[in-house]
């Protein structure tokens, strides 16, 4: 259980100096050039069915995967910028992410005028202050904030609206968004607070493991399925998921997670163990989210990113991920 | 003019930004010819979504049919929708002496300009739409050269619903469909069932 709310320590500094001891940056950089060398790989390779596949002509599929490429090569760019500017540019990359996906969840789910003022609360309030807590290190308030306060306060505010009709239904969606959106992502900044024997200065690369991992694994499904995928895991809910890519994605981005091993605080066999529990529990934030999709009929969150969909569409798995990835680094290698 | 039009670019940018609009063309595609887009409404922003979600070039020719009663009363309001907007204000009272809204309404449209219209006439609170006014049909058959375009719009009202002053930032979508096939000797009550059919026909599905 979360301990109560602890005083806010008052400074904002950060517990570790910006200037890496331990060569945090010559490993980012590391990282960073592997993942932007496999991305003109990819690209190359995407350029090249284009041309012999498709000929120029327009084609699904392939067009799909340019685009994605595409795409990949801003999202890198961006996370690599933050990254680079340092806590607070993580910090506010992610209160973005959170931002976009909240206005994507809210905008598919039925709320009423009656809500108008827990909206308010929910994007202008909740969302920056749960940011905010994460660069004042209060980890108390920080883990209880919207589970505790906004669940309380968000119905009381909906029920001075005077509107009873499905009430229990629009209480729960708001909760559901805010959790999604912003409860769960804003655990992957919160890994740049944990303070772990022999890691100071290097958090910044828990963020980058958790992120390629989980993220490589949405690829490697793709890749996977496209390549041998023939039986569904649930036609019902999404008709791309199939076992084999399920499978060999989850496999193959477990042993990436592996091989990832030198920029964690973990042995190779944990580093494996762990990126396997985020991987499945990534698969399961895709899941879950297409459900939602397909009970409002829709195939995609947004248009926000070209080949991916909205911003949801592509971080569903890492707010499954992210807070049980925080709890077990903070349970295991937290002093 | 030059303030006017960086005003309306400004707004229409302002209203882009805070709603992330996306229009979908379903069924018809931006055209210059004289038409009546005819929407659902739920906020006073409807219709510089609409008209955001216009090429520039036609945007400056669509003009808002606007009730005289609220949009003339302060000078803020006036020279909105009189300079900035260019808005066609109509006289919404029963007992009306002024001039004839269809006729204001068509002059436009004879001058090759098209119109944004609310058929139900006022800001609707609730959901799906309320009974259609009259206008409408009148328009149609004096003018049966204009097009009439179907536009849902997706969002605005819980993005600012009536008396907020803040704005939640939801994304809206709005889908302009075919136009309406032409009046052919069906009553008037019929006419207006069929235009609003088909502007529920591009809502999306009640949950």
């Amino acid at each position: 259980m979360p301990s109560l709310p602890a005083p806010a320590p008052r400074s904002l500094t950060w517990p570790h100096p910006p200037t890496e001891p331990m060569n945090a940056s010559h490993d980012l950089i590391a990282v960073f050039g592997g993942i932007f060398g496999l991305l003109a790989v990819f690209s190359l390779i995407g350029a090249g069915l284009k041309y012999r596949v498709a000929r120029g002509e327009p084609h699904g599929v392939i067009d799909n995967l340019n685009a994605r490429i595409k795409a990949w090569w801003a999202m890198i760019a961006l996370i690599g910028a933050a990254i680079w500017i340092g806590p607070w540019g993580v910090i506010a990359l992610f209160a973005f992410i959170s931002f976009q996906c909240l206005r994507e969840f809210i905008s598919l789910t039925h709320t009423r005028l009656g809500d108008h003022r827990a909206l308010l609360w929910s994007f202008f309030v909740f969302l920056p202050a749960q940011y905010w807590l994460i660069a004042t290190h209060w980890y108390g308030l920080f883990s209880i904030l919207i589970p505790v306060y906004a669940f309380l306060l968000l119905p009381i505010s909906s029920s001075l609206g005077a509107d009873t009709t499905r009430f229990l239904e629009r209480a729960a969606k708001v909760q559901w968004g805010l959790m999604i959106c912003v409860y769960c992502l804003s655990h992957v900044p919160a890994l740049l607070t944990l303070e772990i024997a022999g890691y100071a200065g290097r958090n910044m690369l828990l963020i980058v493991f958790l992120i390629l991992t989980v993220q490589s694994s949405d690829v490697f499904q793709y890749v996977w399925g496209k390549l041998i995928g023939k039986r569904k895991v649930s036609p019902a809910i999404s008709p791309s998921k199939t076992v084999e890519g399920l499978v060999g994605g989850v496999l193959t981005s477990t042993a990436v997670g592996a091989a990832l091993w030198w920029i964690t605080p973990f042995t190779p066999l944990e580093a494996g163990l762990i990126a396997l529990v985020i991987n499945v529990m990534g698969f399961f934030g895709g899941f879950v989210l297409s459900a939602i999709k397909r009970d409002r009929g829709v195939k995609d969150w947004g248009a926000m990113i070209e080949g991916h969909g909205g911003m949801l569409d592509r971080v569903d798995s890492i707010s499954f991920s992210a807070p049980i990835f925080f709890h077990i680094v903070r349970y295991g290698w937290v002093a | 003019m030059f303030v006017d039009r960086l005003l309306a670019s400004a707004l229409c940018g302002f209203a882009r930004a805070l709603t992330g609009v996306r229009a979908l063309w379903l069924g018809s595609e931006p055209d210059a010819r004289p038409r009546v887009y005819f929407a659902n409404h739920r906020s006073h922003g409807d219709f510089v979504l609409i008209w955001a979600s216009l090429p520039p070039p036609l945007r400056r020719r669509t003009r808002p049919v606007a009730g005289a009663d609220y949009w003339l009363t302060t000078p803020l309001r006036r020279f909105l929708i009189n300079r900035v907007f260019r808005g066609v204000c109509i006289d919404r009272r029963p007992g009306r002496n002024g001039p004839n809204p269809v006729e204001q309404m068509g002059e436009a449209l004879s001058a090759g300009e098209s119109l944004i219209l609310f058929p139900e006439g006022t800001r609707n609170m609730g959901d799906g739409l309320l009974p259609f006014k009259s206008g409408l049909h009148h328009l149609a058959k004096a003018h049966p050269e204009a097009e009439l375009i179907p536009v849902w719009i997706e969002n605005l009202g819980r993005v600012m619903p009536k008396g907020s002053l803040i704005p939640v930032p939801l994304l809206c979508t709005l889908s302009f469909g075919p136009p309406l096939a032409p009046i052919d000797g069906e009553s008037r009550d019929a006419f207006l069932a069929r235009a609003r059919t088909a502007l529920l026909d591009l809502a999306p599905p009640a949950d």
